[in-house]
C-alpha cells in the first residue's frame, strides 16, 4: 500500500482543501476563545479572507493530478468549478456581515460551518471515486442541514431544516443504492476504472438501474424536477443570507459533480444518461416557468427561478459534447453572479419591521430606492435572457450546444420556457416601477451596495469585459474532461 | 479444538437465550441488560472466528456507547411499555413474515458458501500473512484510505458542531463553579470571631 503522505510536496494538488480544513479548525478555536460580542465580526472577516485566499490559490496554483490512490483528482475542470464555489461562498458570507444579527446568525459557528460546507463542495468537485464522492457530498449536506436550522427559535427555519434533512437523507440513500449497484456490476469504485469496465462490453441492466439511482440522488442536490419539491419550502423558510448561500455555491458544486459523473464514468453509455438528462431538463424548465407565475413570496419565486435555471444548464449537458460542458460552465458562472446580486438587492431592502418578503412589498421602490430598483431590474432582465446582458450569453451557449448536437426539440422547448418565464420576472419589474410605494426603507449597508454595483456592472458589460476571458477559461476547463 | 467448539456452543446458546429474554422480559431495563449480554456473547463468537478487532469494536461501540444511551432513554423517558406491547398479537404475523424473509436470506447466504466454498476465501483486500487483522486494517486505513478517513473525521466534527449549535442554551441563572473566586476568598470574608458575653445573645 503506497501513501501520498510521505512528503508535503506530494500533496500539492490538494493544498486548497488542506488550507480550508486547517483554517476551519483554527477558526473554530478562535471562536471558542474570543469575546462573543466583538469576536463574531472578526471571525466572519477572517472566514471571507480564508475563502478568498483559497480561491486565489486554486486559480494560480497550477498543480494538477490524481492523489490518494485515485480518490481525488485536480484538473482544469475542478479548478474552474472550485473558484466558482469559493467565490459564491465568500460572497454569501459578505451578504451576512451586517444582516446576520437580524436573522439570528451572529454566532461564530455560522462562518465555520460555511467553510466546512465549502470544503465538502471542493471534495465533491474533486471526487474521482464513488466513496470520496459520497463523503464529500455528506460533508457538504450535513453542514447545510445545520445551517438551515441555525435560527433555531424560528418555527419556519426549523421546519425547513428538518424537511431538508429528511429529504436529503432520502436522496443520499438513493445515491448510495445506485453507487452500490454500479460497484456490484462493475467491481470498481474509481470513476475512470468504472468507465473502462463499462466500455468492455454491453452494459448490464443492473448497471443502468445503478445509473438511474445515482443520477436521481444527484438531481435532488441540484434541485431538478422531479426532485425539486424541497426547494421552495427550504428557500422560503431559512433566513435570507442562508438562502443566498444555498442558491449559489452548493448548486455549482452539485452540477460539477453531475458533469464529472456522467462524463468520466458513464461516457460509454452516453445514450442512456442523455435520455434522463433531457427529460429532467425539459421538466425543470417547463414546471418552473408555470409554477413561478402564481407565487407571491419573493423567495419562493427565486426558488422556482433557480429550478428553471438548472433546467437550462442541463440543456447544455444533454448535448453530451465538449461545447455542452463549456456552456454549462459559463452558465453556472453567470447564474452565480446573478444570484448573488439578486440576494444583495433583497437584503438591501429593509424596513423598520423587517426584510421584504412579498413581491408586493417591492411596490414603487423605483421612486424611493432607484439604485436598488435598477439593480433588481438589470438582474431580472438578465435572468430572462435579454441581450446584451450576461444571462443572454449563458442561454446562448447552452442552446448552441444543444443545436449542434441536433437536439432541436429540446432547444425549442427551452426557448419557449424562457419566454414564459419572462412573464413573472417582468411582473416584479412592473411592481417596482409602476406601483405606488408602500414602505419606508432604512439605510443600506455599504458592502451590499458594493456587491450590487459590482454584479450589475458585470452583467451589463459582460460581452465587452469578462465574456471573452470566461469563455476561454471555460473552454480549458471543459477540455480537461475529454 | 474441542474446547473451541465447547465455547462456541456456550456463546451461541447464551446469545440466543438472552435474545429471547430481550423481547420477553417485562421490565425494559432487564431487556437492555439482556441485550448487552447478547452483544458480549456475539463478541465472543467473533473472537473465536479470529476477528478480534470486530469483537472489541462490538463491545466498545455497542455495549459501551449504544447500550448506555438506550439505558438513558429507557430510564429518563416515561415510556409506557405495557401500552406499547398491546398491539403485539396484531402485528405478530407481519413480524413473523419479516423474520421469515430474513431467515431465508441467511440460509441462501450460508448456502452459497456450501455450493461454492471458494467464495468464502476471496476478499477484495487479501489477508497479509503474519499480521493480525487490527494491524491489517490500520495498514489500509492510514495509507490507502487516509483521505476518506480524515474526511470522515471532518464529517463527525460537523455533526458535533451541529449538535452543540442547535441544542446548547446558556442559562443566565445557572450557578457555575468560579475557581478564581473560590481561591481568592479570604479567611476574614467567611469567619468572624465573636466573643459572646455569658448571659447575652449576639
Amino acid at each position: 500500500m503506497s501513501s501520498d503522505l510521505t512528503s508535503f510536496v506530494a500533496l500539492a494538488p490538494a493544498y486548497p482543501e488542506l488550507l480550508l480544513a486547517i483554517g476551519a479548525i483554527i477558526l473554530l478555536m478562535m471562536g471558542v476563545f474570543s469575546n462573543e460580542k466583538t469576536g463574531n465580526t472578526m471571525i466572519v472577516g477572517v472566514a471571507i479572507g480564508l475563502l478568498a485566499v483559497t480561491a486565489v490559490l486554486v486559480a494560480i496554483h497550477p498543480a494538477e493530478g490524481v492523489l490518494f490512490n485515485g480518490a481525488f483528482i485536480q484538473d482544469g475542470f475542478a479548478r474552474f468549478m472550485k473558484v466558482l464555489v469559493l467565490t459564491g461562498s465568500a460572497f454569501a458570507l459578505v451578504l451576512s456581515v451586517s444582516t446576520a444579527s437580524d436573522h439570528n446568525l451572529n454566532k461564530f459557528e455560522y462562518p465555520v460551518l460555511v467553510i466546512l460546507a465549502s470544503l465538502g463542495m471542493l471534495m465533491m468537485i474533486s471526487a474521482n471515486d464513488l466513496i470520496s464522492l459520497y463523503i464529500g457530498l455528506e460533508l457538504q449536506s450535513l453542514s447545510l442541514y445545520v445551517i438551515a436550522a441555525f435560527k433555531r427559535d424560528s418555527g419556519r427555519a426549523t421546519e425547513a431544516g428538518l424537511k431538508y434533512f429528511v429529504l436529503g437523507a432520502l436522496s443520499s440513500g438513493m445515491l448510495l443504492y445506485g453507487a452500490s449497484m454500479v460497484y456490484g456490476f462493475t467491481g470498481q469504485t474509481q470513476l475512470d476504472e468504472i468507465a473502462k469496465v463499462i466500455s468492455l462490453g454491453e452494459p448490464s441492466l443492473g448497471l443502468i438501474v445503478g445509473l438511474v439511482f445515482l443520477l436521481a440522488g444527484l438531481a435532488f442536490k441540484i434541485s431538478a424536477v422531479p426532485f425539486h419539491m424541497w426547494t421552495p419550502d427550504v428557500y422560503e423558510g431559512v433566513p435570507t443570507p442562508v438562502t443566498a448561500f444555498f442558491a449559489s455555491a452548493p448548486k455549482v458544486a452539485a452540477m460539477a459533480l453531475f458533469i464529472r459523473v456522467v462524463f468520466d464514468t458513464f461516457e460509454p453509455i452516453a445514450k442512456d444518461w442523455q435520455q434522463i438528462v433531457i427529460f429532467v431538463s425539459i421538466a425543470s424548465m417547463v414546471l418552473a416557468a408555470f409554477a413561478a407565475i402564481g407565487q407571491k413570496k419573493l423567495k419562493r419565486l427565486i426558488a422556482y427561478s433557480s429550478i428553471g435555471h438548472v433546467g437550462f444548464a442541463l440543456v447544455g449537458l444533454s448535448a453530451g459534447s465538449q461545447t455542452g460542458v463549456e456552456g454549462v460552465s459559463i452558465y453556472m458562472a453567470i447564474y452565480l453572479t446573478m444570484t448573488i446580486g439578486l440576494f444583495a438587492c433583497i437584503l438591501a431592502l429593509r424596513t423598520d419591521q423587517g426584510y421584504v418578503e412579498d413581491i408586493s412589498d417591492l411596490a414603487g421602490i423605483a421612486q424611493t430606492r432607484p439604485f436598488i430598483a435598477s439593480g433588481i431590474a438589470i438582474i431580472m432582465f438578465s435572468l430572462i435572457g435579454l441581450p446584451p446582458l450576461a444571462g443572454f450569453f449563458a442561454k446562448w451557449e447552452v442552446f448552441l450546444a444543444a443545436v449542434e448536437a441536433q437536439l432541436f426539440v429540446l432547444a425549442v422547448i427551452g426557448v419557449l420556457a424562457s419566454a414564459i418565464s419572462a412573464f413573472y420576472y417582468l411582473r416584479v419589474v412592473r411592481t417596482m416601477f409602476f406601483d405606488e410605494p408602500n414602505h419606508q426603507f432604512i439605510k443600506t449597508p455599504n458592502e451590499l451596495n458594493v456587491v450590487i454595483a459590482l454584479t450589475a456592472a458585470l452583467i451589463v458589460t459582460y460581452g465587452l469585459t469578462v465574456g471573452g476571458f470566461l469563455k476561454d477559461v471555460a473552454g480549458i476547463a471543459a477540455g480537461s474532461l475529454f | 479444538m474441542t474446547l473451541e467448539i465447547a465455547f462456541f456452543y456456550l456463546f451461541a446458546a447464551t446469545a440466543i437465550l438472552s435474545a429471547v429474554m430481550v423481547i420477553s422480559s417485562r421490565n425494559p431495563v432487564h431487556s437492555v441488560m439482556f441485550l448487552i449480554l447478547a452483544f458480549v456473547n456475539g463478541a465472543g463468537i467473533f473472537m473465536l472466528a479470529g476477528a478480534e478487532f470486530l469483537a472489541l469494536l462490538l463491545i466498545v461501540v455497542y455495549v459501551g456507547a449504544v447500550m448506555v444511551l438506550f439505558l438513558f432513554v429507557v430510564m429518563m423517558l416515561d415510556v409506557d411499555f405495557a401500552q406499547l406491547r398491546q398491539g403485539f398479537l396484531q402485528y405478530a404475523p407481519l413480524g413473523a413474515m419479516v423474520g421469515g424473509i430474513l431467515l431465508i436470506e441467511l440460509i441462501m447466504v450460508a448456502g452459497s458458501f456450501l455450493v461454492a466454498p471458494e467464495v468464502a476465501g476471496s476478499s477484495v483486500v487479501p489477508f497479509v500473512e503474519g499480521m493480525s487483522n487490527t494491524e491489517a486494517l490500520g495498514n489500509v486505513l492510514y495509507t490507502r484510505y487516509v483521505y476518506l478517513f480524515e474526511a470522515a473525521g471532518l464529517i463527525l466534527l460537523v455533526a458535533m458542531i451541529g449538535a452543540i449549535v442547535l441544542t446548547l442554551r446558556h442559562k443566565p441563572h445557572a450557578k457555575r463553579q468560579d475557581i478564581a473566586a473560590q481561591v481568592g476568598r479570604k479567611r476574614e470574608d467567611a469567619v468572624e470571631v465573636v466573643s459572646v458575653e455569658s448571659g447575652k445573645g449576639i
